[in-house]
C-alpha cells in the first residue's frame, strides 16, 4: 500500500470502531454514531486538505483542566482511576468537542510510586496536591557517554539512563548486555545477576508497576470506548518526539545538549541519527498497539530563541523530519506541537508532504502560519492560556472569528487551544467550543 | 598577552578565551581586570542576543565559559571583589512552580549587566519575597513562571507584596513561557519581559539609569 492508501485505511478503520475483541462498537444512539462519524470525516477532510470539511473542527486539548474543573485535585486524579474517567467523560459532555485526546494526563499516581521516579516531581511528591507533575530537568545522561549511547541505545538506556530516573530500578546496573548470550558454553554466566538481591528487587518492582499500569490502562480504554459509544472520538494513537529534544529533554537536559552543539557537535549529530529509527518505531508501535493514527510529537528547543536559524537547520529539523516522514510512509499522522513561538521557523517546516500532519500552534502568529506551514498541513490552535483563563467569552469568540475567518479560510484548520492548559474559566472553554460549530460552518 | 579577552568571549571562542585568560593571570595581571573584560564580553552576548544575532544557547554557553574565568581568577583575588552595582533585584519561580531554567538565564544576565541579584530559587512562597524585599530594599522583584498555576501565584506574591506595604518601593516585572500583557494585567505587575535581555531593560530603565 501507498502512504495515502494507508491513512485512507486508517480513517476507514477509525469510521467503524471495534471493541477490544474484535466486534463493532455498540453507539449509545443513533445520534450519537452519527456525531461520531461526522467528527471524524471532519478531522479527515480538515487534515487530507482534498476537500473542505463541513464546519471548522473542534479539539480541546488540556493537561488537568477536566479534573481541576470537576472539583478534584491533580493528586485525586492521579490516583483515583475511576474519579478521573468519570470527570473526563463530564467534560466531554459539557462540552462536546470532535476530537479529543483521552483521560490519560495525569497518569497512574501509584505507578511511579512504585517505581520511585526521579524524573518528575509530582502531588504529594515534591508539588501540591492541586498542582500539575513538573519534570526535575538534570543530566541524565553525561557528556561522555555518547558512545555508551551510540554503541547499543537499549542497553545505555536500561543500565545507565533507567537506574537514574527510577530509584526502584537500580538493579538494572547490574545486568549483562541481552547480546552476550550466544550458544550453550558460557550461556549460564549471563543468568547469575538475576539471582542477586537488587536485580530480583527490581523485577519485582517492574512486575508490581506492571501490573497498576494495565490496572490504570483499563480504566482508560473503557473510558476511551465509553465517550466513542457516547459520538466522541480520541484519534490520539500515542506519542514520540523530535531527537533533539529527546536528547535535549531528559537525556542531556537543556544545558547539557547546549554545551554539545559547541564542544561535541559531531557526537551530538551521530546521536540524533541514531535514534530517528528509534523516535519513527516508538509512533509507529504506539498507533499499532491503540489502533489510532494521530502521533503527537511536542516540539520545544527549536522555538524561536532556543536555535539560530542555522542551528536549526542542522541539529533539530533534518531528524525531525525524518521522524515525520518515516511516521507518514506508515500510514500515521504525525501531530507535532509548535509550543512557544515558531515564526522564524515556518519557511523551514512547511516543507513537508501535503494533507499528511496536523499542527498544534501555541503562540506562533496564525495568519502566517496559514500562509505557509497551512499550505501542506491543518493547524490547530491558537487560542492563548491566558485568554481562557483571564479573557471573557467575548474576547474568545473574537479571537474564535479571526481565526475561522483567517486560518480556517478554505478548510484545513482545527479549532483549539494554543497550549495545554491546568486552568481555564469553563465559560471560556465553552465559548470556543459553541462559536466554531455556530459560526465555523463552511458555506 | 595583547590578545583581546572581550571579544574573543563575545565570538564564544572558549578555548581562546580560556587561553588568554590563563596567559594574563601567569603574567600578573590584576585578576580583577581579567573578571571584568570578561564581563564586557558577554555584556556584548547579551546585546547580541537583543539583536537577534544571538540565542538562548549563546547565553547559555557564554554563562559556561565565564563561569570558568570565574574559577580560574578566584584563587588569585586578594580580596573580595569591589564591583559597581546597578542596584539590587530580587528574582524567583513563583510558589506551585519549579522550573527554573528561564529564571536562571534572566538571573545571569541581571548579574552580568551590573545588578546585584537576589535569587529566591523555585516554588518561592509569597511570603519570602516579602521578606527578602525588606531585608535588603531591592527596588526591583522578577517573578518567572511557566505553567498557569503561575498566574495566580503571581497575582497572590504581588498582593503580598502590597500587603506589607511595600508596593510603592519596588517596581515588579514577571516573565516566563505564557506570559502576556493580559497576564501582566491580571497579576498586577508594572511589565512583562518576553526573554531575559527584555528583564535587563526593563531592571535598567527602573534602577540602573
Amino acid at each position: 500500500m501507498t502512504a495515502d492508501e494507508k491513512q485512507e485505511a486508517q480513517f476507514q478503520k477509525l469510521l467503524s470502531p471495534k471493541l477490544p475483541d474484535g466486534k463493532d462498537l455498540p453507539f449509545q444512539s443513533p445520534e450519537a454514531e452519527a456525531n461520531y462519524k461526522a467528527a471524524i470525516t471532519r478531522i479527515k477532510d480538515a487534515i487530507q486538505l482534498k476537500k473542505t470539511p463541513d464546519r471548522v473542527p473542534v479539539t480541546i486539548l488540556p493537561s488537568m483542566f477536566p479534573f481541576t474543573h470537576a472539583g478534584m485535585t491533580v493528586q485525586e486524579a492521579m490516583y483515583d482511576y475511576d474519579r478521573c474517567a468519570l470527570a473526563f467523560k463530564k467534560f466531554i459532555l459539557e462540552f462536546k468537542p470532535d476530537m479529543h485526546i483521552g483521560a490519560a494526563a495525569p497518569g497512574p499516581g501509584k505507578f511511579f510510586e512504585i517505581l520511585d521516579y526521579k524524573l518528575y516531581s509530582w502531588p504529594g511528591h515534591g508539588v501540591a496536591p492541586e498542582h500539575s507533575y513538573q519534570c526535575n530537568e538534570g543530566e541524565y545522561m553525561k557528556a561522555e557517554e555518547y558512545d555508551l549511547l551510540l554503541m547499543d541505545p537499549s542497553f545505555f538506556f536500561r543500565n545507565f539512563y533507567l537506574p537514574r530516573v527510577f530509584g526502584a530500578l537500580q538493579g538494572f546496573q547490574m545486568l549483562p548486555p541481552l547480546t552476550g548470550i550466544l550458544e550453550m558454553y558460557g550461556v549460564a554466566f549471563n543468568f547469575i545477576p538475576y539471582a542477586l538481591p537488587p536485580v530480583q528487587a527490581t523485577y519485582k518492582a517492574l512486575f508490581e508497576a506492571g501490573a497498576e499500569a494495565l490496572k490504570w490502562a483499563m480504566v482508560m480504554g473503557g473510558s476511551n470506548g465509553e465517550l466513542a459509544s457516547l459520538g466522541f472520538p480520541n484519534i490520539l494513537g500515542g506519542f514520540t518526539k523530535a531527537p533533539f529534544d529527546t536528547i535535549g529533554d531528559t537525556l542531556r537536559g537543556t544545558k547539557g545538549i547546549i554545551m554539545d552543539m559547541y564542544r561535541q557537535p559531531d557526537k551530538l549529530l551521530q546521536a540524533l541519527e541514531a535514534i530517528t529509527p528509534i523516535m519513527i518505531g516508538m509512533g509507529l508501535g504506539a498507533a499499532q498497539q491503540t489502533g489510532n493514527p494521530l502521533i503527537f510529537i511536542p516540539l520545544h528547543k527549536g522555538a524561536d530563541s532556543f536555535l539560530s536559524d542555522a542551528q536549526f537547520k542542522k541539529f533539530y529539523w533534518p531528524t525531525l523530519k525524518q521522524v515525520m516522514l518515516g511516521l507518514i510512509e506508515g500510514g500515521c499522522i504525525p501531530f507535532p506541537a509548535l509550543e512557544g513561538h515558531w515564526g522564524s521557523r515556518l519557511k523551514v517546516i512547511q516543507d513537508i508532504p501535503k494533507g499528511k500532519t496536523v499542527w498544534m500552534v501555541d503562540q506562533t502568529d496564525m495568519v502566517k502560519a496559514k500562509e505557509t506551514l497551512g499550505k501542506n498541513a491543518c493547524l490547530i490552535g491558537n487560542v492563548s492560556s491566558s485568554m481562557l483563563n483571564l479573557g471573557t467569552p467575548d474576547d474568545v469568540k473574537a479571537y474564535c472569528k479571526k481565526l475561522i475567518d483567517t486560518a480556517g479560510k478554505g478548510g484545513g484548520f482545527i479549532m483549539g487551544n494554543g497550549a495545554f492548559f491546568d486552568e481555564a474559566k469553563p465559560e471560556n472553554v465553552k465559548a470556543m467550543s459553541d462559536f466554531t460549530k455556530e459560526y465555523g460552518v463552511y458555506k | 598577552m595583547a590578545k583581546d579577552l572581550v571579544n574573543t568571549l563575545a565570538d564564544l571562542k572558549e578555548k581562546e578565551a580560556l587561553g588568554i585568560v590563563q596567559e594574563r593571570l601567569s603574567a600578573g595581571e590584576d585578576p580583577l581586570r581579567i573578571l571584568d573584560d570578561a564581563r564586557r564580553g558577554v555584556e556584548i552576548v547579551g546585546k547580541r542576543f537583543s539583536d537577534e544575532e544571538y540565542f538562548i544557547p549563546d547565553l547559555v554557553y557564554s554563562g559556561e565559559i565565564l563561569k570558568q574565568i570565574t574559577d580560574m581568577v578566584k584563587p588569585k583575588l586578594t580580596k573580595a571583589a569591589e564591583v559597581k552595582r546597578l542596584g539590587k533585584v530580587i528574582v524567583g519561580t513563583v510558589a506551585g512552580d519549579i522550573h527554573d531554567i528561564g529564571k536562571d538565564i534572566v538571573v545571569f544576565m541581571l548579574d552580568v549587566n551590573g545588578f546585584e541579584v537576589f535569587d529566591l530559587g523555585i516554588d518561592v512562597p509569597v511570603q519570602k519575597f516579602v521578606d527578602k524585599i525588606k531585608e535588603t530594599g531591592s527596588g526591583v522583584v522578577g517573578l518567572s513562571g511557566f505553567l498557569t498555576l503561575a498566574f495566580q501565584s503571581m497575582k497572590d506574591t504581588v498582593g503580598a507584596i502590597e500587603k506589607a506595604g511595600l508596593r510603592n518601593e519596588v517596581k515588579i516585572m514577571i516573565g516566563g513561557g505564557q506570559i502576556d500583557d493580559q497576564v501582566r494585567s491580571f497579576t498586577g505587575a508594572d511589565a512583562y519581559g518576553k526573554d531575559a535581555m527584555d528583564a535587563v531593560k526593563l531592571a535598567k530603565g527602573w534602577i540602573g539609569g
